[in-house]
């Protein structure tokens, strides 16, 4: 913008070689001191303008990072997870009798032979996941030439060890305020110290259902909820959005009745998202009779949510294909349906990606209408099917959030993690998709 | 082109179409599901997890809707449509019994699975302080009475209240009016703080209006509502030592090395002073099960046995745990043997 203004003063002004110097030229209005006055007062409001701007994107941005970081910075460590090293005897009686604490505790055991009272042997219960022993019966089970033979296996670690592990306790309280007793500690530096206890890449997080045990928690569950309700989302949604739009740019009447449908669209758009939640309590809980919690359902509302979105998105994409290629379509004699179906709609096809995307998106992080629904729920079992119960990324961070567990406080932020990577990934495929197809008329 | 976008349309078309078949879809369920209390979904949520890895049933879904919402839920019929159990952090009340009734839930069994203390926590940065229902009613209350009349709250610190307490400005941090700890704290501290004061009585001898007056928080800033993220609050609380926090005793057990409990009339609150009945700001929790259902969604009755045993709700359980004061051994499997009968509630 300055370079625009002094190219114009250097336009009007009469050039150098023309007259001996700015100094010296006779005094033209634009030379005045009035003149050069504005001009400077224009060039510093300019550049406060422009510092203005750099200022707000610069907050913007150290706010941004300031919350990363810390999302980050509290999330990194969930995503390894301490195990203890055992070695593991499996006794053909037990593992019959599916019988796999007995096996888990006298490896644990031998590794402490100074302890043989009960309170003693507690406190080494305790160390243990009690999820470890179903690690060990899912390991027979993938093979039962196991049973008999001794192992080295690395089982999870209960939460209380895994914090102590990431540092979480504070060692130099005395226990009563630590929250962890003193002889935990001094058996998991034992564990520490020998290298039976170390961390490992966190697997269980992206695998598991929800747990009310944070070793035991994770995603897996809540992943495949999103990826079904996304689904549904999507296989209604789109066509029926594209569909509308392209009716609505392309064939239909301009009159009072498609004013009016254009108007509610609008509106729709910025309906807040709870009222879908209701609508779906209504109408398909209510009077369809689906069940409760269904990916389904889910997706069914979000699709009404998502619907006006694509619906706007796409009929914009569609206003910006040139009417000649309309034209010189009808004028070699393609239909109506043909000229849309082979020529337009391809045009605007990266424009309703974009657009569908970001509603994909906005679905994908949204959970006031699944409160409704009874998607925000407590479920282990992973979904298998549109009708399972399920629940969906965002609200296992909301669930988790509220744990008192303090493991759960580090999973929410890598699972808040795993969220934006999601979303960044989705709305970069948009950015690239619109890269690859964009036409420049 | 054509025959592929025909295909896609008829596709779509299809889809369509077995969205519109799917109500005709048999109702069946073979998920337990249970509903209510956000204070009872921590336990029951844990029963529930290990109730799956038995591995002959499913995992129970268990929803956080709050005691009203979820006895809403649960009294709105029988069916697999609506739930098996609802978690509640008080009794069921005589009207939604009378609920209940009217949508053809007659029978259901009450279990009352223990107790969940309420805390009134500080910072360990502050002074231990102790109080009682009194002196919280006098802090919290919107009008007090001053010489036989009920004016505005005029309590700024709490030595107005107290001189023995410190001059420190009242605030508390609590849960909004949605919420069942609200509930509990406004019958348990509020309205026996406020029984307690004769003055009150004086003031305003009508019974409904002085109910009404006890259980009236004051709203000009004393009382700040937190929202039902307990663990917000104990952020806050950390971050600043004059104010006290209105929560259940899990979030006091898992935050001992920074928080405290304040005492109430002396008493300390641990499980030991709850379960025998000394400290004052504790509720029982409850479950209700529909007996209808049991038989119908499999898995009722071994959930129920579940969540009696020894192994949960004994005195080394795994809900202890989490948490939650046990019943007395006796009091325990006298409940037990009522729930796996599935003795129907009297009201």
């Amino acid at each position: 913008m300055t370079d625009l203004v002094e190219r114009d003063v250097a336009a009007v002004t009469p050039s150098p070689a023309s007259s001996p110097g700015p100094s010296s030229a006779p005094k033209s209005r634009l030379r005045s001191e009035a003149f050069a006055r504005r001009l400077r007062a224009r060039h510093a409001a300019e550049r406060r303008f422009r510092l203005a701007g750099a200022a707000a994107v610069a907050l913007a941005a150290l706010i941004l990072l300031l919350l990363l970081g810390s999302i980050v910075a509290k999330g990194a460590s969930a995503f390894w997870e301490a195990r203890i090293r055992l070695e593991v005897t499996l006794d053909p009686a037990e593992v019959a009798d599916r019988n796999y604490t007995a096996a888990l505790r006298r490896a644990l055991y031998a590794q402490f032979p100074q302890v043989t009272d009960r309170a003693g042997k507690r406190v080494l219960n305790d160390l243990l996941s009690s999820g470890a022993p179903y690690e060990l019966e899912a390991m027979v089970a993938k093979n039962p030439a196991l049973a008999g033979t001794t192992q080295t296996v690395w089982v999870r670690a209960d939460d209380q060890i895994d914090q102590l592990v990431k540092g979480a306790y504070r060692r130099d309280l005395p226990e009563t305020e630590r929250g962890l007793s003193d002889a935990k500690v001094a058996a998991a530096d034992a564990l520490l110290a020998s290298g039976a206890l170390a961390q490992s890449f966190n697997t269980t997080l992206f695998t598991a259902g929800d747990s009310r045990e944070p070793e035991q928690a994770g995603i897996g569950g809540a992943i495949i909820g999103s990826l079904l309700t996304l689904l549904v989302t999507m296989a209604l949604s789109v066509p029926v959005g594209i569909a509308a739009a392209v009716y609505l740019e392309e064939f239909a009447p301009k009159n009072r009745w498609t004013d009016l449908i254009e108007v509610n669209i609008n509106n729709l758009a910025a309906v807040p998202s709870i009222i879908f939640g209701l609508l779906g309590l209504a109408v398909f809980l209510g009077f369809f009779g689906m069940p409760r919690s269904a990916p389904l359902v889910g997706g069914l509302v979000m699709a009404l949510m998502t619907l006006p979105v694509i619906i706007i998105s796409a009929r914009v994409a569609l206003k910006a294909v040139p009417p000649s290629i309309r034209q010189a379509a009808l004028g070699i004699g393609a239909s109506p349906l043909q000229t849309v179906l082979h020529h337009v709609l391809p045009l605007a096809m990266p424009g309703i990606l974009t657009g569908t995307i970001i509603g994909m998106a906005r679905a994908l992080g949204e959970t006031a209408p699944l409160l409704m629904i009874g998607m925000v729920a407590f479920i282990v079992d992973i979904p298998r099917g549109l009708t399972d119960s399920a629940t969906v990324l965002p609200v296992q961070i909301y669930m988790w959030a509220d744990s008192p567990e303090r493991a759960f406080t580090e999973r929410t932020s890598a699972a808040i993690l795993i969220l934006l990577g999601v979303l960044i990934l989705l709305n970069g495929a948009a950015v690239i998709l619109r890269k690859i197809f964009e036409r420049r008329w | 082109m054509t025959t592929r976008t025909h295909a896609v349309a008829a596709s779509a078309f299809a889809f369509t179409l077995s969205l519109a078949a799917a109500p005709a879809v048999a109702q069946s369920r073979d998920q337990i599901r249970a509903v209510g209390s956000s204070t009872v979904f921590p336990f029951t949520t844990a029963v529930a997890e290990a109730f799956g890895k038995t591995g002959k049933f499913k995992t129970p879904v268990v929803e956080s809707t709050g005691t009203g919402g979820g006895l809403k839920l649960f009294c709105a019929g029988v069916g697999p449509g609506h739930p098996d159990i609802a978690n509640a952090s008080r009794r069921i009340k005589k009207s939604e019994v009378d609920q209940c009734a009217g949508n053809g839930v007659t029978t259901m069994t009450e279990l009352k699975i223990g107790y969940d203390g309420i805390a009134l926590a500080s910072s360990k940065k502050a002074a231990p302080v102790s109080l009682s229902t009194v002196i919280l009613w006098k802090a919290l209350a919107k009008e007090v009475p001053v010489n036989g009349a009920l004016v505005a709250n005029p309590y700024r610190l709490w030595s107005d209240i107290d001189p023995s307490l410190p001059k420190v400005a009242i605030e508390v941090l609590g849960p909004p009016p949605t919420s069942g700890t609200r509930d509990t704290f406004n019958e348990l501290a509020m309205l026996e703080g406020c029984r307690k004061l004769t003055e009150v009585a004086g003031a305003v001898p009508d019974e409904k209006a002085r109910e009404r007056v006890c259980m009236t928080i004051r709203e000009d800033g004393a009382y700040v509502e937190a929202g039902e993220n307990d663990n917000l609050i104990v952020q806050k609380l950390a971050a600043n030592p004059n104010a006290f926090g209105i929560f259940g005793y899990s979030y006091l057990d898992q935050n001992r090395d920074t928080l405290q409990s304040a005492k109430m009339d002396g008493v300390e609150l641990t499980a030991e002073t709850v379960a025998a009945g000394k400290y004052e700001l504790a509720r029982p929790l409850y479950i209700y099960v529909k007996n209808a259902h049991a038989g119908v969604i499999p898995g009722i009755r071994e959930f129920i046995g579940e969540y009696t045993s020894e192994r949960a709700l004994g005195d080394d359980g795994y809900l202890v745990d989490k948490g939650l004061i046990p019943e007395p051994k006796a009091l325990r499997d006298a409940a037990r043997v009522e729930a796996v009968n599935l003795t129907p509630l009297q009201f």
